[in-house]
């Protein structure tokens, strides 16, 4: 045994990989404090996103190059100190995150003009990025955990600002089952310290195999709830639709394009990387909950008249399809479920940005009291209709590259393709998929058509006489409308060049699935 | 010892699972409050339980001279407790809130964000 420490102090040029954590915590206390200014707040914040922004697109450079970077806290040699460990998809989930809280912080200014109040909006909406850094960037375990309730109390924060009463409501449920998951994470953590000794990630890759397996699989089964409740997986997804619409259009976008996607991101790192062995055990229950979490999603979005709520089962259903690429493994499908949190993180977003331009539009959240809205404002049913088939997954949208890899992933794996034997968990899986894409598609379109498509409301089975239409005001219209218009330019851009994307899902993959890489940039190089 | 500590932390398990499987709210933060009790025991437990030697490495040594007691439980439990404490100061104020706006200490009827009776979704189209 050396000293366990590390000689010199941290290269400068290895504090890029906690900068984006860092500077998300200053700018939280910073705003904290600075919170009776909501004018010059609403700037620093700005600034200190774009900071962020540029930090982890720097970081993302440097990884696609040298590949993963790691950083030890205190000099303490691995395993012994917190490590915080950049690869492809953690800093590229990064970056999604830090753009999406950008596009929401310019939206938001749009909302924030009429009510000017302290309530410390921008210092919760950096210490959630920061929460969002810090969970794709860590690579201890016992940290994720302080990660996810930071993530936590700042999305707690976030959905009671604005003092409606259906919030409170909203926020309990959401408080208490959030809470109780990342509990059950806890417990899962003492059980594998108690069984393993270590909580750090890549020291756990060797000495998983070797624990008991019986224990191993209780922790992996306790992830699998924790981590399913916190990205809101079929059985355990009843808080999402019961809170996420009663905060304001930009709260909901920013908790839409985060919160659920850290939790599936959680869940790809562990059974993926951590502890393959424990994944395969569980895989039985993963292909079940992946498949019913993609019927029912949908199912719940037809069923639905609330426009944001409706929305809420569309995130769920891209939890379904993350889940699915996980469930079908192989390069090509990690690589797909990878790519797909993150064009969730971008498209989930933008569509609660721009149903909150179709709220302030008609000024009613019930698509039943909706309709003609194509005549009032033709830019937002644009909008709203590339982002649906994106969801759906229809070509060239975002939605669909990630879809094809994972569809790619089962039909080599069903043997329709090459002969062999035929794999019916595989053949369960595609057909899931496909019907998920109907379904969406069909939901989809019938929010279209009754926001936009039609006259008016109903009246007794009769379309009713057009309604009268707000006018988005200037402020709204730059604000908000520019914002999801670019955002929306993101998607299509990125679905029309998929390219880099693509070639960066599977190096994304491939240091999922072979940890060698990673586990050298931590420290663990000489270890098989 | 960690015998008895493991069906203690069992018991307050069970305890937790049937105050959270209750209705009323402050039955639910009681809950909880034991859980995290429950959690903390276990983390202690499972970081083994030993004589009361402080981990203390002797000047000019690396490692200590004797077996000693675990330091990190310690440290975990620590967080956790700090965080735990943190929300369920929060989850307190927002039930406390929650009954002096709503009138209501039951979750079954706080149905304002998912009204009871949902309107049957249109069939056109």
């Amino acid at each position: 045994m050396g000293t366990g420490m590390t000689a010199g102090p941290t290269v400068i040029a290895d504090w890029l990989v906690v900068l984006p954590v860092l500077l998300g915590l200053i700018g939280a206390t910073v705003l904290l404090l600075s919170r009776r200014f909501d004018k010059v707040s609403g700037a620093v914040a700005v600034l200190f996103v774009v900071a962020i922004i540029a930090v982890d697109a720097a970081l993302l450079q440097r990884v696609l190059v040298d590949g993963p970077v790691a950083m030890i806290m205190g000099n303490w040699l691995p395993p012994f100190g917190i490590s915080f460990a950049a690869d492809v998809l953690g800093t590229a989930l990064a970056l999604a995150g830090a753009v999406v809280t950008l596009v929401v912080l310019v939206y938001g200014f749009a909302e924030r003009s009429a009510t000017r109040s302290a309530d410390g909006y921008f210092a919760l909406v950096l210490l959630l990025l920061a929460g969002v850094g810090g969970a794709v960037l860590t690579g201890d375990l016992f940290n994720l955990y302080v990660w996810f309730e930071v993530l936590l109390i700042a999305a707690l924060g976030l959905l009671i600002s604005g003092r409606r009463v259906a919030q409170l409501d909203a926020a309990i449920k959401y408080g208490f089952l959030n809470y109780l998951g990342t509990t059950v994470f806890l417990i899962a953590l003492g059980l594998l310290y108690g069984a393993a000794g270590t909580l750090n990630m890549a020291d756990l890759v060797a000495t998983a195999p070797r624990t008991n397996p019986a224990a191993m699989a209780v922790v992996g089964t306790l992830f699998l709830l924790a981590f399913g409740l916190k990205a809101a997986a079929f059985p355990v997804n009843s808080w999402l639709p019961a809170s996420y619409h009663t905060g304001s259009p930009a709260v909901s976008a920013l908790f839409a394009g985060l919160l659920t996607k850290v939790g599936v991101y959680a869940l790809l790192r562990t059974l993926v990387t951590v502890m393959p062995g424990v994944g395969d055990f569980l895989m039985p229950a993963l292909v079940a909950i992946a498949v019913l979490t993609l019927l029912l999603a949908p199912l719940g979005a037809i069923a639905e008249t609330n426009l944001r709520r409706a929305l809420g089962f569309f995130v769920i259903g891209g939890i379904g399809m993350v889940l699915a690429g996980i469930a079908l493994g192989g390069a090509q499908g990690i690589a797909g479920a990878s790519l797909y949190i993150l064009q969730a993180m971008l498209s989930m977003a933008a569509l609660y940005l721009v149903a909150g331009l179709i709220e302030t539009v008609t000024g009613a959240t019930d698509t039943r009291a909706m309709g003609g809205v194509y005549g009032a404002s033709s830019l937002v049913s644009m909008l709203f209709l590339v982002l649906l088939l994106g969801v759906a997954g229809v070509p060239p949208f975002l939605g669909f590259w990630p879809k094809l890899q994972v569809l790619q992933a089962g039909i080599a794996r069903s043997g329709l393709a090459g002969g062999g034997p035929v794999d019916a968990v595989a053949l369960l899986l595609i057909a899931a998929i496909l019907l998920n894409a109907f379904l969406t598609l069909l939901a989809a379109s019938r929010l279209w058509a009754h926001i936009f498509w039609r006259q008016g409301p109903l009246h007794d089975g009769v379309e009713g006489a057009p309604l009268r239409h707000q006018h988005l005001s200037r402020r709204e219209a730059w604000f908000g409308g520019m914002s999801a218009f670019v955002l929306v330019i993101l998607i299509l851009g990125l679905g029309l060049w998929p390219e880099p994307l693509l070639r960066g899902s599977l190096i994304a993959a491939g240091d999922l699935l072979d940890p060698a890489r990673y586990l050298a940039a931590v420290g663990f190089g000489g270890v098989p | 010892m960690e015998v008895a500590l493991a069906i203690l932390a069992g018991l307050f398990f069970a305890t937790a699972i049937w105050f959270l499987l209750s209705r009323g709210i402050i039955r639910m933060l009681l809950g909880l409050v034991v859980l995290g009790n429950a959690t903390h025991l276990l983390i202690f437990t499972a970081g083994r339980v030993t004589r009361e030697v402080a981990p203390i490495v002797p000047v000019g040594l690396q490692v200590p001279a004797l077996a000693t007691a675990n330091p990190l439980p310690q440290a975990l439990i620590l967080t956790a407790i700090v965080i735990g404490f943190a929300m369920f100061t929060f989850l307190l104020v927002l039930a406390y809130r929650a009954y002096r706006t709503l009138d209501a200490d039951d979750t079954a009827s706080m149905r304002l964000a998912e009204p009871e009776d949902g309107p049957r979704p249109p069939l056109s189209y």
